[in-house]
């Protein structure tokens, strides 16, 4: 084979991208990843920004990566390792707390000190959501199949659905479409009463979403932050040692071990279009690699709007992918603090300390935080979601020091409609910091270095589209076999031999790493050889 | 004559008589038993002030079944229209009114792409709605058991989906479960276009322009026609009242008995089987089959009480989303308003105040917190234009759907409705000048005031928000989709169920035709 030719690339060493890299090079192909960044990891990444601090700078938190490729890949054997934090806790003004135990019975008697009715309305409702986690986490290694074709393919995936669709039984099959549809404040308002107890679920539902508790679908949202788990434990949370970066190490060395050749530094600039098939790409540097099989870990707006030259490409899907909803609605803050800050409410050593903390009181309270978002501002009582992972993982800072990630819903990619002023950015900071330091009276004495990520920077320095998280809306017309578009679910792009693998594909956002395997397999599939890549199993 | 069945309608709205008519004419023995003076329930024409008369809950037609108005004769019964087709004149502040026409642009600074633009949505739109118009003579199937009628319904659904053929399919399938902020942003350029399509599927709705589900309350809009216009909205003669009226003729020519000023109670059970009613006066009154108008939490809550429903069903019932966020203004006026900048014909149109979409954006941001809106979105009929019969010589009536109104506690409407008249007649007053020195009378009715009556819990016009969640074989609730009830002989004929709200008739249809279905099995 010639110098710069290669059987397959991948654009974009995201998480997904070295997935997808790993599963094709596991089958014997001649495989180059590139990275725009010196680092690899797109959005799941550690680095070293204060002389001493390791921050996961971006997603910051495991749960969801596919325990079927974790083990299929040997991560562990890579290194990587998931500690879960178990719990969290929510703290309101008036100095109360909401303890949100792994433990199934603290929880639920916890929920009960605040209101009776809920303690029981929690056993009905971790009933359903696990109902909806059983359902959904079998599907999500699996391709969508296009409802608007009659190949085989295509008609025994929509038998296999119907069969797992008829399995819940009639009523739970009508929930599900509920489910689906239905606002996270709705949902959460058919169990509990109490709208401190709603309050602290709602988060999960409107993490990374540009919709309030109240926009309808949402409820969608929180399932997508209970379907993962750490080592088996459903709906549980971990760290990775090392920060988020781990992963993606680890996948790098799964990669390498297979023969996987990744270049840092390079920038694809175009996708080499020869009639309606690819040929290649190039990078800002010069550089051309050839190959038949180009696979873009890139979001599919930023692929088809900024890879492709728009005339090798159709005007409706141009259009498209102009209009695919990827709406930055997340920041983020990376603290480095000379001590650990005390939480009077919480107590010295409540182990809740070692998970997320939230500030709330309602649902109107996350509501209006969305509003001020959709006026084009930063929250001014924003939704946070707060740990100190250094406490668990202590080689992420100097001894006796702390590493704080906040993450903050909603923050806009613009202001107003205009870019981003240090000005803006200070004043956010200062809006975080200002709501830590009512529920923590020395934190900000031991604030060392702040990292301030808007929407702006995530999308200047990961690549994301708007800074979204998820790689596009998680909303029903782009989710499934409508994600990234209809007609294009399936990881095939409009040339011949072109891939999408990121999370703006099925089954989207998160560090999962299904989207990467899934789009391996139907590679696989189109170059007729062994598929190699997991189907995902039952729970039992 | 002894021998039928006697079955008694609770209500004698549009559905409980479109119901009544047709087991009448089936040879069924039927009683139709109103709580009201008048027959018509929502869809009714009252006087609000000496001299003026208005359609006091639904004020345009736009949905009302073709296949019924002919089987069951309504022009017959002397249903008659004022004006057919009427455009949706959008007014804006500063600029030139948006006057559409279906897909066409009359009027208004709207630039080629989007007249364009608007063709190709107003014909996708009604192509989709189509989908759901081709539901509206279904009992909506159950999605598992209920043997072969289910399959078959299931089966035609799908079809009905699949027909689109492959794009549209796809775009339907895309399109349905979303937005219209979405889809408006997409495809126009205008902000008053922008904002005038939006109203058009927030209209009556617990929603905002951003809220997913939209699209689908757009589409039911959409799903049927008026004079023969797919899509179309047209006024009545006589107000919508005159609507009722003839679906009460139809079923009183059938033979069916009208009781007015007879407020059922109680529904009566012998066993677990309907048994008759009890009337608020303490009459008894016997009957095979019961079938009620009246929404579902009302039904099932109140007239037959919630022990002896299953607690799952009850809870499922009590979840079910009535709360309205609609008000209904009326206004009878000296004279008819000027509108700068519109010309005196249109001013009986269909007139929409919603300029932008964050105008209706902040309209519902209010009233999601129970708040009044400060600067409501309006849809306004002045059907005096048309119709000479509803006002004294040379006066004029303004009715207007007026958002948000969020339903708030009894304590609160009176201060609630000084506040949001006040704010609605400052936004006409923008719009009209001088038309609060015409306001001879007004009335404002808040959500709970439509609770209170018409008798619909929460006060929501459709008897339950249209969502996707709440459609089909999900409405009201599921186990309860197909019209019948768990109690054996109790049935539901009204908006609550499948196909919903809007006067259509077909709800009450598809109940009459399950009730006939249940006695042949």
């Amino acid at each position: 084979m010639p110098q710069n030719t290669y059987d397959a690339i991948v654009v974009g060493a995201g998480h997904n991208g070295l997935t997808n890299a790993t599963y094709l090079a596991r089958s014997g192909l001649k495989v180059l990843l590139l990275e725009r960044n010196p680092w690899i990891g797109g959005a799941a990444v550690s680095r070293e920004i204060e002389k001493g601090w390791t921050y996961s700078n971006c997603s910051y938190v495991c749960s969801l990566l596919r325990p079927e490729i974790f083990r299929d890949l040997e991560l562990a054997r890579h290194g990587l390792q998931v500690v879960p934090y178990g719990g969290g806790v929510t703290l309101t003004s008036r100095g109360d707390i909401l303890g949100s135990y792994a433990d199934h019975e603290l929880k639920r008697r916890e929920f009960a000190r605040h209101n009776a009715h809920d303690g029981d309305a929690y056993d009905r409702y971790s009933t359903e959501v696990m109902r909806q986690c059983k359902f959904i986490r079998p599907l999500l290694l699996r391709t969508p199949p296009d409802p608007t074709s009659l190949r085989p393919r295509d008609i025994r995936e929509m038998i296999f659905l119907s069969k797992e669709f008829r399995k819940l039984g009639e009523q739970v099959i009508y929930d599900t479409i509920r489910f689906y549809s239905m606002s996270i404040a709705d949902y959460l308002g058919e169990f509990f009463e109490s709208d401190l107890i709603k309050a602290a679920l709602s988060g999960s539902g409107i993490i990374g979403t540009a919709l309030g508790p109240y926009s309808p679908g949402t409820a969608y949202v929180l399932l997508h932050h209970y379907m993962g788990d750490v080592d088996g434990s459903i709906g549980s949370w971990g760290f990775a040692r090392g920060g988020m970066g781990a992963v993606s190490k680890a996948l790098a060395s799964a990669f390498k071990s297979f023969g996987g050749e990744i270049v840092t530094d390079a920038d694809v600039v175009r996708v080499l279009v020869s009639g309606n098939r690819v040929t290649g790409v190039a990078c800002a540097n010069g550089n051309e690699y050839r190959a038949k099989t180009v696979v873009s870990n890139l979001d599919p707006k930023r692929t088809f709007t900024k890879l492709f030259d728009p005339r090798d490409l159709n005007a409706d899907f141009v259009k498209r992918a102009r209009n695919f909803k990827i709406r930055g609605s997340s920041g983020k803050l990376n603290i480095a603090l000379d001590g650990l800050p005390e939480f009077p409410a919480l107590g010295k050593d409540n182990p809740l300390r070692f998970g997320d903390m939230h500030f709330l009181e309602s649902l109107a309270q996350v509501e209006r935080a969305y509003d001020d978002w959709k006026n084009g501002t930063w929250s001014k009582l924003p939704y946070l979601d707060l740990l100190i992972p250094s406490m668990t993982d202590p080689t992420m800072t100097p001894a006796g020091k702390h590493w704080m990630s906040v993450f903050v819903q909603y923050v806009p990619s613009t202001i107003q409609g205009k870019p981003w002023t240090d000005e803006d950015r200070n004043g956010f900071k200062n809006t975080v910091l200002d709501m830590i330091g009512r529920y923590s009276p020395n934190f900000k004495s031991l604030v060392r270095h702040v990292e301030v990520r808007t929407p702006d920077i995530i999308e200047n320095e990961v690549g994301l589209t708007d800074g979204n998280i998820f790689q596009g809306d998680l909303s029903l017309d782009q989710m499934l076999f409508n994600r990234p578009f209809p007609g294009f679910a399936q990881y095939r792009g409009p040339k011949k031999g072109f891939y999408l693998c990121g999370s703006g594909t099925h089954p989207g956002g998160g560090v999962m790493a299904a989207p990467g395997a899934n789009a391996a397999r139907e590679i696989l599939h189109d170059l007729r050889r062994p598929n190699l890549v997991p189907e995902g199993w039952h729970d039992d | 004559m002894t021998d039928a069945k006697h079955v008694i309608v609770i209500g004698a709205g549009h559905n409980g008589l479109a119901c009544a008519a047709y087991l009448a004419k089936a040879g069924r023995r039927v009683t139709v038993l109103e709580a009201a003076g008048q027959v018509g329930g929502a869809a009714v024409t009252r006087e609000f002030a000496p001299g003026f008369r208005v359609s006091a809950c639904a004020h345009f037609s736009y949905l009302l079944d073709a296949r019924i108005a002919k089987e069951l004769e309504l022009a017959r019964h002397g249903l008659a229209t004022a004006r057919a087709d009427l455009r949706t004149v959008s007014l804006q502040p500063a600029d030139e009114h948006l006057v559409l026409n279906g897909g066409t642009v009359e009027a208004g600074r709207v630039n080629e792409a989007d007249r364009a633009a608007l063709a190709a949505h107003h014909a996708a739109m009604l192509k989709f709605a189509r989908v759901l118009g081709r539901q509206h003579h279904r009992i909506p199937p159950r999605l598992l058991g209920g043997g072969r009628s289910n399959a078959i319904g299931a089966a035609l659904l799908a079809w009905d989906i699949r027909r689109l053929g492959r794009d549209d399919m796809r775009e339907f399938l895309r399109v349905a479960g979303i937005n219209i902020f979405d889809i408006v942003e997409e495809s126009f350029e205008s902000p008053a276009l922008k904002a005038a399509l939006a109203f058009d599927a927030v209209l009556g709705t617990n929603l905002s322009p951003r809220a997913n589900n939209s699209m689908l309350a757009l589409l039911h809009r959409l799903s049927g026609q008026a004079s023969g216009t797919a899509g179309g909205v047209s006024l009545p003669a006589g107000g919508m009242g005159a609507v009722s009226e003839a679906f009460a003729k139809a079923a009183t020519a059938a033979g069916a008995t009208l009781r007015l000023s007879a407020p059922v109670k109680q529904i009566a059970l012998n066993g677990d089987r309907v048994a008759g009613v009890v009337l608020e006066s303490g009459e008894t009154l016997a009957a095979d089959v019961v079938v009620s108008n009246a929404d579902p939490k009302r039904t099932l809550l109140e007239l037959l009480g919630a022990r002896h429903l299953e607690t799952g069903f009850v809870h499922r019932i009590r979840h079910f989303r009535t709360k309205g966020m609609a008000a209904k203004l009326h206004l009878a006026l000296d004279s008819l308003p000027g509108f700068p900048r519109l010309p005196a014909a249109l001013a009986g149109e269909r007139l929409v105040i919603a300029p932008d979409l964050v105008y209706l954006e902040h309209a519902f941001d209010a009233a999601k917190y129970g708040e009044t809106s400060p600067q409501p979105a309006l849809e306004i009929s002045i059907p005096t234009v048309h119709d000479r019969t509803l006002a004294p010589a040379g006066k004029h009536v303004l009715s207007a759907v007026v958002q948000y109104a969020p339903y708030v506690a009894e304590a609160s409407t009176d201060a609630a409705r000084a506040q949001l008249l006040e704010n609605t007649l400052n936004v006409l007053e923008s719009y009209a000048p001088g038309i609060r020195g015409k306001v001879l009378a007004s009335q404002l009715l808040l959500p709970a005031d439509l609770e209170r009556e018409f008798r619909l819990t929460g006060g929501h016009w459709h008897h339950g928000e249209l969502a996707l969640d709440q459609m089909l074989m999900l409405r009201p609730v599921p186990g309860a989709a197909q019209y019948a009830m768990p109690v054996d002989g109790l049935y539901l004929c009204g908006a609550g169920t499948h196909p919903g709200g809007g006067v259509m008739g077909c709800a009450g249809r598809n109940a009459a035709q399950a009730v006939l279905r249940a006695e042949r099995a």
